[in-house]
């Protein structure tokens, strides 16, 4: 009997999509609610205590959003991740649409070539941002070396010792990192569009550039919105780079929301306000998100499908 | 959408098409220069930091006696001093160690949940589809400090698998969305066919969907594998003993010493830490892109 319906059980288990899937739901459903849907809370709840490292907190309202919000190097922070995502990402966009662009065309060793422009997004991020602490040495760096052997600059450029020459040079770095993951991306968005549409183009009398903004531009829209939102996401939150290259350093002037966050949990111990500025980040990436699901939604109505 | 793979070898075929309308010296300079330039620019870094690795105190500092631009005399004391006098070896095998237990365990949630939204269309399947994609976009650095206080109370703090069971939460969002685009391209009467022969959903996956899911799970597997070595913020909160880092953490906090720095074996360590992905990138380099684009474009 006990083995009749252990059979039936699992006969209805196999022949009901909603108990199968929920079955195979199971062990992602579980380890992204636990790690993932539990830790968001618990940040947003932490943000609203006096938690430090040793020490349970107790709730105490908005204080932390209150004493943050009167903290002129969060603020600064701000600034700083709102400078850094926008330059890199506009910097990262127009190169890394350029290359795709060089790479369409009929070049040789072209997949010779993509292979090896992806490698600065393959390797750890932490691992060239050294060699880029080192390019930007201010006694050794070789691109100083070389602008005053070429006699453009007659002293060595502070590169990390100066605010803005830092900002600039973080942000040069992640620009480097970025371009390979948008232009691959772009790339693939470009090899689907039929050539037979740059050929009738092409007789109607169209110039190249004609055919980029009224062939090319139009059909890679989707992708360009689904690429740059990833991009600019990643870049809002970056930690790495800054935190080899610079820091935070000089007096605070590359700290980005993420490594201030950082920096006041973990070495300085007040897990509570890094909580607080983590969770700050919430509302830039929200709407960077919002963005991109109306953008997929009206391109999925203007295309007329369903899925 | 099944056009995740826009690389195959029909892709190329008419793109010479209307080549004839650019004269070889105006693509000289419009394509092959500016493609040059970035070549230059995007592969400089790994040459300054392998030659660095080579190069001696006298060929590091004396710009004006040795070429930068080259080793004078090439010498492995700093990778020597990589391999020997720091725990280099231990966190290479840490690396190892939990990139691949937790591609394995992403790659198992992934599949059965990619399977069950885009094949078993349970009840709620798209907005759980949906749930997973925003899954992705949260980034680890909102989530470090919360993961942080759990770890502390799991009694994971310090060990390996604390970075083993918190590395899925950004793996099994990819993995489980560039798999359901694998799935969708992989036709229903195939499984409509097994369905009437008897066979169970568990032996259609293990049987028919996955066979021909193979290039998606390399993919996803060798995604997985080079996000889990690239991961530094978890790695560099969760843990703190040299044994159980991993080679980006470690060669950050461990071979910085102080205000002197030892550029040299700093980029060994940079060096042979990119080595292992960039060897494995090389064997995969159509399944990485393939699974870049396709998880991008769906």
């Amino acid at each position: 009997m006990a083995q009749a319906t252990g059979i039936t059980l699992l006969s209805r288990i196999n022949n009901s999509a909603n108990a199968l899937g929920l079955l195979f739901m199971l062990p992602a459903a579980a380890i992204l609610l636990v790690f993932l849907t539990y830790p968001l809370g618990l940040g947003l709840w932490l943000g609203l205590t006096d938690t430090k490292i040793g020490r349970g907190g107790e709730f105490i309202g908005l204080d932390n959003y209150r004493s943050l919000f009167n903290d002129s190097v969060f603020w600064l922070s701000v600034f700083n991740t709102v400078v850094y995502t926008g330059i890199a990402s506009v910097f990262k966009f127009f190169l890394g649409l350029w290359l795709a662009l060089l790479l369409n065309e009929n070049i040789r060793f072209k997949s010779f070539m993509r292979a090896i422009l992806l490698l600065p997004w393959i390797v750890p991020t932490t691992l060239s941002a050294i060699a880029f602490w080192w390019i930007y040495d201010s006694q050794f760096s070789i691109i100083s070396w070389v602008l005053v052997k070429m006699g453009l600059i007659d002293k060595y450029i502070n590169f990390l010792g100066d605010g803005w020459n830092a900002r600039f040079s973080v942000i040069a770095a992640n620009i480097w990192r970025g371009i390979p993951f948008v232009a691959i991306s772009l790339l693939a968005g470009l090899q689907t569009i039929s050539p037979s549409l740059y050929e009738a183009a092409t007789i109607d009398g169209a110039s190249r550039w004609q055919l980029f903004r009224h062939v090319t531009y139009p059909l890679l829209t989707p992708i360009i919105a689904i690429v740059m939102t990833f991009s600019v996401l990643f870049t809002f939150t970056d930690f790495q780079l800054i935190y080899v290259i610079t820091r935070g350093g000089p007096v605070n002037a590359t700290h980005l929301m993420a490594t201030l966050s950082f920096q006041r949990a973990i070495p300085g111990g007040q897990l509570a306000e890094g909580a607080a500025i983590a969770m700050a980040m919430v509302p830039f990436l929200v709407a960077a998100i919002l963005i991109s699901f109306f953008g997929l939604q009206r391109r999925k109505w203007q295309q007329g499908t369903k899925d | 959408m099944n056009d995740a793979m826009p690389t195959g070898p029909g892709a190329g075929h008419s793109e010479g098409g209307m080549d004839y309308l650019m004269s070889a010296r105006r693509k000289l300079v419009t394509v092959y220069l500016p493609l040059a330039v970035f070549t230059f620019v995007l592969l400089f870094p790994f040459y300054w930091m392998t030659i660095t690795t080579f190069k001696g105190k006298e060929d590091l500092y004396d710009y004006e006696r040795n070429s930068p631009f080259w080793v004078a005399n090439p010498t492995l004391a700093n990778v020597k001093k990589l391999l020997f006098d720091t725990a280099y070896p231990e966190w290479l095998w840490n690396t190892m160690l939990v990139a691949v237990t937790a591609t394995f365990i992403s790659l198992f949630a992934s599949v059965l949940a990619a399977y069950a939204i885009e094949r078993l269309r349970f009840k709620g399947s798209r907005w759980v589809g949906l749930a997973i994609y925003f899954a992705y976009l949260v980034p680890p650095s909102i989530l470090f400090i919360p993961l942080a206080t759990m770890v502390f109370k799991l009694q994971l703090f310090d060990t390996r698998w604390a970075l083993i069971l918190t590395y899925p939460t950004f793996l099994i969002p990819f993995c489980t969305w560039l798999l359901m685009g694998y799935f969708r391209s992989i036709p229903y009467e195939l499984e409509e066919c097994a369905l009437i022969d008897g066979a169970t959903r568990f032996q259609i996956l293990w049987k028919i969907v996955l066979p021909l899911a193979v290039p998606g799970l390399i993919s996803a597997g060798i995604f997985a594998f080079t996000l889990s070595w690239n991961e530094f913020i978890y790695a560099l909160t969760f843990v703190s003993s040299s044994e159980v880092k991993t080679v980006p953490v470690g060669v950050i906090t461990e071979l910085v010493e102080g205000d002197v720095y030892h550029w040299g074996s700093l980029m060994a360590g940079a060096l042979f830490g990119s080595i292992p992905v960039a060897i494995l990138y090389s064997f995969f380099v159509e399944y990485y892109v393939s699974g870049m684009t396709g998880a991008v474009k769906e």
